[in-house]
């Protein structure tokens, strides 16, 4: 449990840090279940890595700094790793979806950087 | 409310119409559940999830590109 040395302001602080973090990460798994397409889908769960991401990593930097000697800025290590790589598997996530999109014959925009030539060797 | 976060995300990927729909939800998970262990961290008072925490995120990347090179390809080592 926490202990109570920490100071009034910090607590509230953080328990609003956290609190909006665990909110923002049920809007954005929310979303995930209501919207209608996956197109719209691959969105929601971005707004779990930026905003709730951050905001609950800065509720952990107030914590462990008040709580240890020291600025604690370990946490901001997982932000950025975090901020670095989503974008990535995004992208894939959203290359294979329209891959296998017009492999079934969707209703998707046509490959424009890939040429016909991997169109062919991929199908 | 993490929990709940990630029995939705649970849901997405149990009904999932598609398998991208299931990579995507399963990497909401895992940002969730990291979240989770850093809140966890918080209320124990203790950094030993942290370390945790930066694990779940590193499998999480790892997994989920796997997944989206599988599904693009069909194979993940070419």
């Amino acid at each position: 449990m926490t202990d109570a040395a920490l100071p009034l302001w910090a607590e509230i602080t953080i328990a609003v840090l956290v609190l909006a973090g665990a909110a923002i990460a049920l809007l954005g798994s929310w979303g995930l279940l209501r919207l209608q397409t996956y197109f719209e889908r691959v969105h929601a769960p971005s707004i779990i890595a930026t905003m709730g991401c951050w905001c609950i990593m800065h509720g952990t930097i107030v914590y462990f700094s008040l709580q240890g000697e020291g600025l604690a800025l370990h946490s901001l290590l997982i932000a950025l790793f975090v901020a670095i790589t989503v974008p990535v598997t995004n992208i894939f996530l959203m290359r294979a979806a329209l891959f296998r999109a017009r492999r079934t014959g969707s209703d998707v925009p046509p490959s424009l950087s890939r040429s016909t030539a991997s169109v062919e060797r991929d199908s | 409310m993490l929990v709940l976060a990630m029995v939705l995300a649970l849901v997405r990927m149990l009904k999932g119409p598609s398998a991208q729909d299931r990579v995507l939800a399963l990497d909401c998970m895992y940002l969730n559940g990291m979240l989770l262990a850093l809140v966890l961290g918080i209320h124990y008072g203790s950094s030993a999830y942290f370390e945790g925490a930066l694990l779940i995120a590193l499998f999480s990347f790892v997994g989920t590109t796997a997944m989206a090179k599988f599904l693009l390809r069909g194979e993940v080592i070419e």
